[in-house]
């Protein structure tokens, strides 16, 4: 079924039961942040694991989503659905005029390309009237999914979030183990390779890259309707090297990966709060651990040490 | 040394099962017992005027009002926001969902303080502000269930713009940082400036975030021939302005409409003598104050409280003896009432003496102009302030039908 092998369809499985049943356990609200972090780093991931393209604006994407789901929540009273959607639309027009720009470049160019794009859309945002400016915009109402089921109770926006990630995470691994996904990872092994063998590189990543920024937007529309809040944290550059930690800490080009990661980074935001100034100090620590002994992150080192690919 | 991966594993897991084992432990007592939370700024560039001090003011209302002795008990949670405002209410939710809190206090960054005042208000919750300056909290974003209580962008620009017009400071020039709050800060002080028969000659927006060189609005500024540089912008913009105004030798009187006291202490006298700025509280004002800040200082060693801190030293206090007089039980249930309890009592504390709280949630207390001594006029640490003006209570904040309150219009 959509390409998984048996690990990863038992790992899977078991990443569907959490989701079941940790609302029960642990605080809903806390999940739906660590779901639209994961489906985030799950798009993020696309691009630096599939493509080996390291994107250092992510954040524009995931903010722009957020900002317009809530305005248009907000002005409009949309249909949830519909703001959602909205959000992944404007990642994915933002992601295919930056990425127009900024896929004719890899490697170190390729991340500073992204990054002052990214700061420009964050000075926009910063600017420009709709977005509130320092406040951001508030008060954004959960609204209504399909018309009729009210999403202001938490448990009930839990499935919806809990939905769309998982509808986010199939997309991404359907997208990777497609033919299309084959082609990315030749194109990260060998591009001059891939190109003699007639495919218009190019494209492919242009492609690529719009479709995580789609997937980026949808996280940060979702995020903008579980908070009622859409603000400039989200459009910010420490978003775009928190995305980047998460998936590295997760494990790079694993399917579990940033799921994982996302669970480890906002769970260490959120529990180590009461000690101050310790959660930057811990993220760094970790970091540092990872970076020096687990260079595969956890689920890559997981998967290594069972001989099978997550 | 060679480091094995099993040993760091090892080490890191049994760290990480140090730190969230007291996080489990103890629950259920049978004693009523309330709740508050501290949020605040621990790690970024609020930690130094709310952060832990402001934690410890909390500790220090619950111990002086003596509330063992009251047949109740206060539990005290703390944590930092990281100026994210969805991390911000999160933690507030959480807060208010599973452990029961009853009240937030502090709550510095206006991003993180307008989202938190939806929560408390969804919520039926006490929340009480110290630390943030946007004066929409007690505007079009106020609701029953919040008071802001020290301090606004409106108080800062009135104190600043008129008061010092009536103390000779007549013609201002403004830098001012290119966004909205920047632009808002400039467009009100100018409003109070004018109002009192003062000019303003001109004034330079410059790229925010980002500039760190403020020369050449600095130099600007010297030749517009104003007397007073208002500095419409926060945090390191304000600090790297005062150096450099000082590095040029710009003569002219700064006037900074966000500074606190923190500010001036890292600056050093040296470098800010002569900067006016605002605060409606100052550790060195009277006996009262005086006595609370050393009460403070035993706690908190070697600082003195901000006017953050001692806004939620005084909140506390005041949301103590408001749930004691109702019962413990009914302030736990219904947020509002007790918000509009808290409203209908007069407030009286060392912090700010008597003052009351407006039904649009704005606690009222006079506002202080203030100058930074001169080094040779300091007579110790932490002496860093001569009253220059001060502002009424009644007047010192936007009145109540201009707001845009939905609660003013009942």
């Amino acid at each position: 079924m959509f390409g998984f092998s048996r690990a990863q369809a038992i790992a899977f499985l078991a990443m569907v039961v959490l989701i079941a049943v940790c609302p029960f356990v642990l605080y809903p609200v806390f999940l739906m942040r660590v779901l639209c972090a994961a489906l985030f780093a799950c798009a993020f991931n696309l691009m630096i694991g599939y493509v080996g393209l390291l994107s250092f604006g992510h954040a524009a994407f995931f903010g722009m989503g957020s900002y317009v789901a809530a305005w248009t929540m907000k002005t409009w009273h949309v249909d949830a659905s519909i703001a959602i959607i909205f959000g992944g639309l404007t990642g994915a027009a933002l992601g295919l005029v930056l990425g127009y720009l900024a896929i004719r470049r890899s490697g170190i160019y390729f991340a500073m390309i992204t990054l002052a794009l990214a700061q420009m859309v964050y000075f926009f945002c910063l600017e420009a009237p709709f977005t509130g400016g320092e406040d951001g915009i508030q008060q954004v109402p959960r609204g209504h999914l399909f018309g009729f089921i009210d999403l202001s109770n938490d448990m009930t926006m839990y499935w919806v979030v809990a939905a769309v990630f998982i509808g986010g995470f199939l997309l991404v691994h359907r997208i990777i183990h497609s033919p299309f996904g084959q082609v990315l990872k030749g194109i990260r092994e060998n591009e001059p390779r891939a190109t003699s063998l007639g495919y218009r590189t190019d494209d492919y990543k242009l492609i690529a890259f719009v479709l995580s920024c789609m997937i980026s937007g949808v996280a940060g529309g979702t995020k903008a309707l579980v908070f009622g809040i859409a603000t400039l944290t989200d459009v910010h550059y420490s978003t775009s090297g928190e995305v980047v930690l998460t998936t590295l800490l997760g494990g790079l080009g694993t399917v579990f990966g940033p799921a994982m990661g996302a669970l480890v980074v906002t769970s260490m935001e959120n529990y180590l709060a009461q000690f101050g100034a310790w959660v930057t100090v811990t993220q760094g620590a970790i970091f540092m651990i990872c970076v020096l002994a687990f260079r595969r992150g956890i689920i890559g080192e997981l998967g290594a040490f069972l001989k099978i690919s997550l | 040394m060679k480091i094995s991966r099993r040993a760091v594993t090892l080490g890191s897991l049994a760290s990480a099962a140090a730190t969230i084992a007291p996080m489990a432990s103890g629950r259920a007592q049978a004693v009523p017992t309330l709740k508050i939370g501290c949020l605040t700024d621990m790690s970024g560039p609020y930690k130094d005027l709310a952060g832990p001090g402001a934690v410890a003011a909390v500790h220090q209302a619950l111990e002086e009002y003596g509330v063992s002795s009251k047949g109740f008990k206060v539990e005290v949670l703390a944590a930092d926001h990281l100026n994210k405002p969805d991390v911000g209410t999160t933690i507030a939710r959480e807060w208010f969902d599973r452990d029961g809190v009853d009240l937030i206090v502090e709550v510095a960054n206006s991003g993180v303080a307008l989202a938190v005042a939806n929560v408390a208000k969804e919520k039926n919750k006490v929340y009480l502000n110290s630390g943030a300056a946007t004066s929409d909290l007690t505007g079009t974003g106020c609701n029953a269930n919040t008071i802001h209580w020290v301090y606004d962008t409106y108080m800062l620009a009135q104190s600043t713009g008129a008061a010092m017009v009536k103390a000779g400071g007549d013609s201002w020039f403004f830098i001012t940082a290119d966004y909205a709050f920047g632009k808002a800060l400039q467009r009100d002080t100018t409003e109070f400036v004018t109002g009192a028969g003062g000019k303003v000659l001109g004034g330079v927006a410059y790229a925010f975030p980002g500039t760190t060189d403020f020369s050449s609005y600095l130099i600007q500024a010297q030749a517009s021939g104003a007397k007073v540089i208002g500095m419409a912008n926060a945090g390191t913009d304000t600090i790297n302005t005062i150096k450099q105004a000082k590095e040029f030798g710009i003569k002219m009187q700064l006037a900074g409409l966000l500074l606190f006291l923190s500010d001036i202490h890292s600056l050093g006298l040296d470098v800010a003598q002569g900067i006016v700025l605002t605060d409606s509280f100052y550790w060195d004002m009277n006996d009262r104050t005086r006595a609370f800040s050393d009460r403070f200082t035993a706690k908190v060693k070697g600082v003195r409280p901000t006017m953050v801190q001692a806004g939620v030293y005084s909140s506390t206090l005041h949301y103590l003896k408001a749930a004691s007089a109702m019962g413990i039980e009914q302030a736990k249930k219904d947020g509002a009432a007790t918000v509009a309890r808290l409203k209908a009592m007069p407030t009286d504390d060392d912090c700010f003496g008597k003052g009351s709280i407006r039904v649009d949630g704005r606690k009222i207390h006079p506002s202080y102009l203030w100058e930074v001594k001169k080094p040779s006029e300091s007579k110790g640490p932490w002496d860093y302030y001569k009253p220059v003006a001060s502002t009424p209570a009644d007047q010192a904040f936007r009145p109540l039908d201009k707001g845009g309150c939905s609660l003013a219009k009942v």
